[in-house]
């Protein structure tokens, strides 16, 4: 096995990149962050912050999609 | 010879280019309303071509047909229910893979699909390749290449459309989810195929994924099945949420597998769009021109509006003197006159502000900026209980608070949308500026503009505190998670805007006038009768119902004119301002009316401020009360919204004006 550390998507700097590897959100979100793309295996970058600092603005699958911090902890990366 | 029907709906995914490609295909031969019970809209047309009269319905923008939102419920029902003899996908080319997705789903409802790839030219543009016969090929479906915005590919789209009517094919191309996934279809399939009673237009393996999936609203469709029972054992046994993300993670894989064969996509780089975000979602920047934009959309309502209320307010008003004076007998045109040109005119005068504020929004939606304004505004907006998308609906409240409830539809999540239309109204709208105009100008000379603002935070820090309030009690929980795609930078075109702006402009004078014409028929019988009465005297009914209200007001300075007034004013707030005229019998002249009522023992300084304050909040117009209605659709929060904002004034006024008293003023 590689010797990735795992964290999650809130962690990631501007710029950075990872992969998903676990959704932990729960409820009506989980579905909707699915239907957005953000399943185990896709590759996310974090672009920028608000300028309030939060929410976030991601790139993943080509597009951008902005979630907040909240959600964002509940997302398992493995930093690329 | 009679021409054949086809029924053709458009669906994918928001900012596809759905409803240009709609525009480019009906013209002008359109029609908007509501779904029926729910107020997502609904539009249809109608095109004629070749031998054939085709009714094309664009359907609401969705990512997926789960039952997130409202707007997924209705296209994925409307497939389901109405069978249209071909659905069109509109996929957006610069961003195939997520568009993909709505596609798997689309499979799965087991209709005539038909993709069309608009917006070639960005991808081309790009450097992006798209292999189309590959593509077909793997997706089993006919594809057509569109740029909606220049028309290029419409005649292409309509032959393939009749083509598909007319051959029938039946496309089966479905995803597998793994054996333990399938064997528990299976087993939902088999369940649920015993129940001869069922509604065979749902694909029992659509229902089944759905039910493992933990749709709620499929669940519902079932409750009443005899077999309800024996499938809600088979979905209870097995890990809900395991599932959900496996039948995601496999249609994302699916897509994963054939999409590197069908386009080969140029290297990222920075696009325009990009750069355009460094500069308006800035750190330091992005909020100064936030606020320079709003500030700019605001005074440019305005500044247009203007110039055509006056006219409005002219000609309705010579429009209801020339009625008064001609028609026989006089009751008649006192109500038509009095009542029905004067309210309605009152209300009528909004309706250019409502045009040029719904075009204008509709430039910021089209550009994109609109989801960077919510994207910028939501961490302010969730500390006070509400959604980042909550913030354009009340902003627009400033200029009038229908079209704010109106545009409060961009929000998904029931609750959040609920509350942004219930403190909506708190937000001190154009028609009250000449409330406080007279008022301050008559009671607070030099500090007039001091209270003025004052009235505009008071009706924020009161939307806040309503927020924050209902968020504790009846509509409780947390906002819903901020989950939006921050779509590409684009120009939006004019007559896209146009279209906007006349829907929404139309829907307005059509559903606030027919509530206001009753409203203002009520109050006309109650100024006018007994019979012989002087109009809103004090003998009139109105005047009795204002000496009778008057023992409640008169906690907060307020005699039985300023009552009636106040009545009136429910047609809509300005109102107040005309019907202080009628009663001090000062005519249209606002100095005569300032002298009247500084000469009038009866009001103070303190009790006009009372008196603002308690027009500010008391309650909404008729027309926003129409709105708030047809929004929510339930007289329950009407009422709420009615009472609440009753007590609320009459709390805040009384403690103006008894405070103020205890202070000596
Ligand atoms: N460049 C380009 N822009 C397009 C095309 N089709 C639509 N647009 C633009 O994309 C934006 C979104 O279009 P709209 O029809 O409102 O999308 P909808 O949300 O799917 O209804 C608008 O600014 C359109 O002008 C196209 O083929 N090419
Ligand atoms: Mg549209």
């Amino acid at each position: 096995m590689l010797d990735i550390q795992e964290t999650t998507l809130d962690t990631l700097k501007p710029g950075e990149k990872a992969r998903i590897t676990k959704v932990r959100v729960k409820g009506a979100a989980r579905r909707k962050l699915f239907d957005m793309g953000m399943v185990a295996g896709a590759d996310i970058e974090l672009v920028r912050n608000a300028p309030l600092g939060d929410p976030m603005d991601y790139r993943i699958k080509g597009y951008h999609l902005s979630i907040r911090k909240e959600e964002a902890s509940q997302i398992f990366i493995n930093r690329l | 010879m009679e021409k054949r029907e086809i029924k053709i709906a458009l669906t994918g995914n928001p900012n596809v280019g759905k409803t240009t490609l709609f525009n480019a295909l009906t013209g002008s031969r359109q029609h908007v309303g509501n779904w029926p019970g729910v107020t997502v809209e609904k539009k249809s047309g109608r095109v004629s071509y070749k031998e054939y009269d085709i009714e094309v319905i664009d359907l609401p923008g969705t990512y997926s047909l789960t039952a997130y939102s409202m707007d997924e419920i209705v296209a994925r029902d409307f497939i389901i229910e109405e069978k249209p003899d071909v659905v069109i996908q509109v996929v957006d080319a610069s961003n195939l893979e997520r568009n993909l997705y709505l596609t798997t789903q689309l499979m799965e409802l087991g209709s005539e699909i038909l993709i069309v790839l608009n917006m070639c030219d960005i991808a081309e543009e790009r450097g992006d390749r798209i292999y189309i016969e590959k593509m077909q090929e793997l997706l089993a479906t006919p594809i057509i290449k569109t740029v909606a915005t220049q028309k290029k590919g419409i005649c292409d789209l309509l032959d393939k459309v009749i083509a598909q009517k007319e051959v029938e094919q039946h496309h089966g191309h479905e995803i597998g989810y793994g054996s333990e996934i399938e064997d528990k279809i299976l087993e939902i399939e088999k369940a649920l195929s015993e129940d001869e009673n069922r509604d065979k237009r749902y694909p029992l393996r659509w229902v089944s994924i759905r039910l493992l999936e933990g749709d709620s609203n499929v669940k519902r469709k079932i409750s009443d099945s005899p077999v309800y029972g024996r499938v809600m054992e088979i979905i209870d046994s097995i890990d809900q949420e395991e599932y959900e993300a496996e039948i995601a993670d496999k249609r994302y894989l699916a897509i994963n597998t054939i999409f590197p064969q069908m386009c080969t996509r140029a290297n990222d780089t920075l696009t325009k769009s990009d750069m355009i975000d460094r500069v308006l979602t800035n750190k330091y920047l992005g909020i100064p021109i936030f606020l320079a934009l709003m500030w700019g959309a605001f005074e440019l309502t305005f500044a247009f509006a203007t110039p055509f209320m006056n006219m409005i307010d002219i000609a309705s008003t010579w429009f209801a003197d020339y009625v008064s004076s001609s028609l026989q007998p006089e009751w008649l045109a006192s109500l038509v006159g009095q009542g029905i040109i004067g309210g309605v005119g009152a209300v009528l005068v909004f309706v250019p502000n409502i045009f040029i504020l719904f075009f204008l929004l509709s430039l910021l939606e089209g550009s994109g900026y609109l989801a960077r304004a919510a994207f910028i505004m939501d961490k302010l907006m969730y500390k006070i209980g509400m959604h980042g998308k909550s913030f354009i609906p009340m902003l627009m409240g400033f200029g009038c608070n229908v079209p704010a409830i109106m545009a409060a539809r961009s929000i998904e999540d029931e609750k959040d949308r609920l509350i942004t239309i219930l403190i909506v109204p708190f937000v001190s709208c154009g028609a009250r500026l000449p409330i406080y105009v007279l008022f301050a100008g008559t009671f607070f000379g030099r500090q007039a503009g001091t209270v003025i603002f004052a009235m505009y935070v008071l009706g924020i820090v009161i939307a806040i505190i309503s927020a924050k309030l209902l968020r504790g009690t009846i509509v409780k929980g947390k906002p819903a998670p901020f989950i939006m795609e921050l779509p590409p930078y684009r120009f939006p075109t004019l007559k896209t805007s146009i279209i906007h702006m006349w829907d929404n402009g139309f829907m307005y004078i059509k559903k606030a006038g027919s509530i206001i014409l009753v409203g203002v028929v009520v109050i006309w019988v109650m100024a006018s009768f007994p019979w012989g009465v002087e109009y809103g005297s004090e003998e009139s009914y109105v005047g009795s119902l204002g000496h009778a209200v008057e023992p409640l007001l008169k906690p907060l300075g307020f005699d039985w004119k300023i009552s009636v007034a106040l009545i009136f004013g429910l047609v809509a707030k300005e109102i107040v301002v005309a019907s202080m005229g009628v009663l001090y019998g000062s005519g249209d002249s606002s100095e005569a009316l300032s002298e009247r009522l500084l000469a009038d023992p009866g009001i103070t300084a303190l009790s006009s401020l009372s008196l603002m304050a308690f027009s500010l909040l008391y309650m909404p117009c008729v027309a926003t009360v129409g709105v708030i209605k047809k929004e929510t659709g339930s007289w329950k929060w009407t009422m709420f919204a009615i009472v609440y904002g009753v007590a609320v004034a009459w709390i805040t006024a009384f403690v103006i004006y008894q405070g103020g008293t205890l202070l000596g003023y």
